[in-house]
């Protein structure tokens, strides 16, 4: 069974986060820098192509969640150091707090890193580019609290968690202007390969999930209530 | 032959945190079963001399430490500049560190910085024949390998709550203190503050023995054909502050808010739990209202014992999943729980 091909929603809400950053700052431009089977980044176009306004680059390659992050994180950031015309002082790298690489938590800082970015975050739910061109930015913390940071301003990287925004809405003239530059970049896309040296695994399992339920049907809900206290105090 | 370090960061008030113990455990226990490898303890902050006093008596032979009022702030810029200096002033070849937001920002960075690897959501460090190996989680909490890398520095982020924190005694700790050359770029960003939710309306407790999981199910009709949101709402809170038990919640509720739907005003993104959320680590869970699918089902994975409060006896998210179905409607039953934990302290 193929299972479809979309976004993981922390890389879909930098998405949405970057076109609603680019809308509102005049002159501003997202690049969506995405590494994955041809075939398998054409779906994914499908999907978000009438989301928001954006120009593909696209990268060829694996995007199993066993790729090594630092790998993922080497390509993605020689396709954007690639970008003509980049003004890499004006750069704001979006992307997925726990994305690429799946859950890894690695793969941004490493991309921040190699393009020379210090200013990173993570977990971000919020940001707001103040009139000095300043960046407040809201990054979770331990225990359902908020770290609020300003920084100077770009460049900068930005690992997002949820945001604050809905998903928009699909667009079809939105789908028509981005199809015009995703068709030639999935034709053009290049080619990665990763070669996982020096990493063994040993063994990769799925957990036991399976609990042998007790399923309590003729109590009362007060007989219920008791029980659930006396389990809570034990 | 290995060096292993133990990185950590002071908290505001000097002290070490229990994610910190934790890993500090696991570095210990490895340092013990590599023979002739070396035990290094470094560690960041303002003032590290009362965390590195609070373990004195842990088996370390160095204590290394990076101080300065540019440390306290948990900032990429200083922090990764900091883990850099210690790391090479150790000669680290095994780095374990507690997954806290500080160090989860920053550890991946400095391995690449070092020519390392950086490995995250870590469960378990061993070894065996002088062979290092680590198990970790893949793909959010749904898969988990045992693993091994020849690259050094090898960063191992431990997640917190997977260990058991260290014992070890005070005592008096002698640290060198590392120097380190910030740049301007290393300071860009100031911390302002932290935002929280007063001190009632918190509801994300991650040290509390029980999590309480909210589903959809409480915002739908019930059986008289009208919601009851102001009940709900009145129910869950009231349990939170007798129980003094953790929210979690299920995507389809907290995403309730940005499709128009009704809501409990309360529940925010943070308190969602599973696939797309959180894997808080609690003793104890307690689910009402949610209904089963796979993504939830990864929010229960690292809860112990687990019970559930459905109408629904074929209730996916408890079937083979809960240790307890109890099929009951959870108005009624945590409304009575209310009354009787009003009456007994937990």
């Amino acid at each position: 069974m193929m299972l479809p091909a979309v976004l993981d929603p922390w890389a879909g809400h930098a998405l949405y986060e970057a076109a609603n950053l680019a809308k509102n700052q005049p002159g501003s431009k997202v690049w969506l820098v995405s590494l994955g089977p041809k075939a398998k980044l054409q779906q994914v176009m499908m999907t978000v192509a009438q989301r928001v306004p954006f120009e593909l680059v696209a990268l060829d390659g694996s995007a199993s969640g066993f790729t090594d992050a630092t790998e993922t994180a080497g390509a993605l950031a020689e396709a954007i150091a690639a970008i003509a015309g980049l003004d890499k002082s004006k750069l704001l790298v979006f992307g997925g707090w726990e994305s690429a690489s799946r859950g890894a938590g690695a793969t941004m800082q490493i991309v921040g890193e190699r393009l020379g970015i210090l200013d990173q975050f993570q977990g971000v739910d919020e940001l707001k580019v103040n009139a000095d061109g300043s960046l407040e930015i809201l990054e979770r913390i331990e225990g359902g609290k908020h770290q609020v940071s300003q920084c100077a301003g770009a460049p900068a990287l930005l690992g997002w968690a949820t945001g604050n925004l809905p998903e928009p809405k699909n667009n079809p003239q939105v789908g028509m202007v981005n199809m015009r530059t995703v068709m030639p970049a999935l034709q053009k896309a290049k080619p990665v390969k990763f070669a996982g040296e020096g990493l063994s695994f040993a063994s990769v399992s799925l957990p036991r999930q399976l609990r042998e339920t007790q399923v309590v049907k003729d109590k009362s809900p007060d007989d219920i209530a008791k029980e659930i206290v006396e389990w809570i105090k034990m | 032959m290995e060096v292993i370090l133990i990185l950590a960061h002071a908290e505001a008030d000097g002290s070490l945190a229990k994610s910190a113990r934790e890993a500090l455990h696991a570095a210990a226990t490895l340092h013990k079963s590599l023979a002739g490898s070396k035990f290094v303890i470094g560690l960041v902050g303002e003032n590290v001399q009362a965390a590195a006093n609070s373990i004195a008596a842990c088996t370390a032979t160095r204590y290394l430490g990076v101080t300065g009022a540019d440390f306290a702030q948990p900032r990429y810029g200083t922090d990764a500049a900091a883990a850099e200096a210690i790391c090479k002033a150790a000669q680290a070849t095994v780095v374990v560190a507690p997954a806290t937001s500080r160090w989860a920002r920053v550890l991946a960075g400095v391995a690449q910085r070092l020519g390392g690897r950086a490995d995250t959501h870590v469960t378990g460090v061993s070894a065996a024949d002088g062979k290092i190996s680590v198990n970790r989680w893949y793909y959010r909490q749904r898969m988990e390998s045992s693993q091994t890398r020849t690259q050094r520095p090898w960063i191992l982020g431990i997640d917190p709550g997977s260990q058991t924190p260290c014992v070890c005694g005070a005592g008096n700790a002698s640290v060198e203190k590392i120097s380190v050359n910030l740049t301007d770029a290393a300071t860009r960003t100031t911390i302002i503050g932290v935002r929280e939710p007063k001190a009632d309306a918190q509801t994300i407790r991650p040290d509390a023995k029980l999590l309480f999981v909210t589903g959809a199910g409480w915002t739908k009709k019930q059986a008289d054909g009208q919601t009851h949101l102001p009940e709900a709402e009145k129910i869950i809170l009231d349990f939170l502050k007798k129980s003094r038990a953790s929210l979690g919640s299920s995507k389809s509720l907290v995403d309730q808010s940005g499709e128009g739907q009704a809501i409990l005003p309360f529940l925010s993104h943070l308190n969602q739990v599973g696939q797309t959320g959180a894997t808080p680590r609690h003793p104890k869970g307690l689910s009402t209202c949610c209904h089963g699918e796979e993504p939830h089902t990864v929010g229960w994975r690292f809860i112990g014992e687990r019970r559930a409060i459905s109408l629904d006896p074929n209730c996916g998210w408890a079937r083979g999943k809960a240790d307890v179905l109890y099929v009951a409607d959870a108005f009624k039953v945590m409304m009575k729980v209310n009354e009787l934990l009003a009456t007994k302290s937990i």
